[in-house]
């Protein structure tokens, strides 16, 4: 066995740390249901409004009501500025978010209506969309949309030959050695199903398996934290 | 009755095979889970979940304050802050009214006062033709929250003849969480908004109907006189009410 080039994680946590974790819930008092979540240096603002009337009246579906997700990033929220408005990325992350949050969300008794959810990221170091996600359910909840349990999502990633959790922007930076494989992961908290599987690198089977459980571990931790925050709206629950 | 606990969707609230999952909870194997977030009640062996935000979900019975959105051919749409407008159709209108001639019965922006009549087949119909019902003019609007509406009722539409005994002015709640006073002079209908807020801001209180009491005697100032029981009827047939 090949020792691995990533011996000591950049910021000393241990392999299964996540950074320090800030949330909030009922941050936008116009909303409907709002909060945030913070996690390092990344942190990530939700606002839920709806269940309300749907514009484009063609994407109306009569059996159901439709989640949509719009994920931005901030132009200010990474060193080089970025352009705000859609992009390519962007509409990927909006597509798997809204995906992963239709695994709860129960909208069957708002026919031909549209909860929407709007997902900035004011301050960006890796994990946007996961933090994104987090916010999201923590929003969704407040917002009284029913939902059949709660989603909590974490990026874990191998760097060289190490499987961390909780990838930062410096790690997802790695290059050395088989170099960065970022794999965000989202579950669902009561019946633990993958709700969202992304993989960006290189990976083996078994190392994919070990990796799923110690996002397993991440997300209940995570869970816990938006519990906290639920039971009390308005209030920082740090971790 | 034990203390009401905030509790979020998938979680279980009980667990054992004598509870009935009710509103806004569903059974799974031994445990009562949550579907929705809110506080749990264990009534007996009834569970539900009271939900403290959400939009309005109209039922059958209900009396709404709207705007009207939309003229058509065969009625208007009412905007009330639900998922869908609901539709008022001109047979549902006390008198006939001619091809043409909506716009000169209900025109948008009017603000309406009617009862839900029926939710089926992905429609909301609206009627007015009760008496007490129809269009809206003078006095004021004030909005809180829908699931805060049955806390201004109060049990039996006591709250609101505690506001009406209180301020002498005239009160139409909403089901949607729109709620009309009409008071003969402006500082009465301000003193009316006053009482309203003051009941959301502590719907969590128990014994809220004496610190109400209390309130508008120390606060307001105001003698709470016995009430004549007058369009009491579109307030209390409401199926939702609680304590």
């Amino acid at each position: 066995m090949v020792e691995s080039l990533y011996k000591k994680r950049f910021d000393g946590r241990k392999n299964n740390d996540l950074r320090p974790i800030t949330a909030k819930v009922g941050i936008v008092p116009s909303a409907d249901g709002s909060a945030m979540y913070q996690s390092g240096k990344t942190r990530a603002i939700a606002v839920v409004r709806g269940p309300r009337l749907l514009h484009p009246k063609h994407m109306e579906n009569p059996q159901t009501g439709i989640l949509r997700v719009t994920y931005q990033m901030m132009s200010f929220s990474v060193w080089d500025r970025i352009k705000p408005g859609s992009s390519r990325r962007g509409q990927e992350i909006s597509k798997v978010s809204e995906w992963a949050l239709n695994e709860v969300v129960e909208l069957e008794a708002f026919p031909n209506s549209v909860v929407d959810v709007i997902i900035q990221i004011p301050q960006a170091d890796a994990g946007t969309r996961v933090a994104g996600l987090n916010a999201a359910a923590m929003a969704l909840a407040q917002a009284g949309v029913p939902m059949k349990e709660m989603i909590s999502a974490v990026a874990v990633g191998k760097m060289d030959r190490t499987l961390v959790v909780d990838v930062d922007k410096n790690e997802e930076d790695f290059h050395e050695g088989e170099g960065p494989t970022d794999v965000p992961i989202a579950m669902t908290s009561r019946s633990n199903k993958i709700a969202l599987l992304q993989l960006d690198g290189k990976i083996s089977v078994p190392e994919l398996r070990e990796l799923t459980k110690m996002a397993k571990e991440g997300c209940k931790k995570i869970n816990e934290i938006q519990i906290k925050a639920l039971r009390e709206p308005g209030k920082e629950i740090k971790a | 009755m034990e203390e009401r606990k905030i509790i979020i969707p998938g979680e279980t609230i009980v667990s054992g095979d004598e509870f009935l999952p009710g509103d806004g909870a569903r059974r799974e194997g031994q445990d009562i889970v949550a579907g929705k977030y809110g506080l749990a009640e264990v009534n007996d062996k009834l569970v539900r979940v009271i939900p403290l935000s959400g939009v309005y979900v109209p039922r059958r019975g209900n009396v709404i304050i709207g705007t009207v959105v939309g003229v058509t051919f065969k009625g208007w749409l009412i905007d009330f802050g639900s998922h869908q407008n609901g539709f008022l159709n001109v047979t549902e209108v006390p008198r006939y009214v001619g091809r043409g001639e909506l716009r000169d019965h209900f025109d948008f922006g009017d603000v309406v006062c009617a009862k839900v009549f029926g939710t089926d087949g992905g429609n909301i119909d609206l009627s007015v033709k009760l008496r007490g019902f129809g269009r809206i003019q003078g006095g004021q609007l004030i909005n809180v929250n829908p699931n805060k509406v049955p806390r201004v009722i109060g049990k039996e539409g006591s709250m609101v003849s505690l506001i009406k005994g209180a301020t002498n002015c005239d009160i139409t709640v909403g089901q949607n969480g729109v709620i009309w006073v009409v008071g003969d002079k402006i500082e009465d209908e301000l003193n009316a908004r006053k009482i309203v807020e003051f009941i959301c801001e502590n719907s969590f209180l128990s014994g809220l109907t004496e610190k109400v009491e209390e309130y508008i005697k120390k606060d307001l100032k105001l003698e709470i006189k016995q009430t004549r029981f007058e369009n009491v009827e579109a307030v209390s047939e409401s199926p939702q009410e609680e304590q």
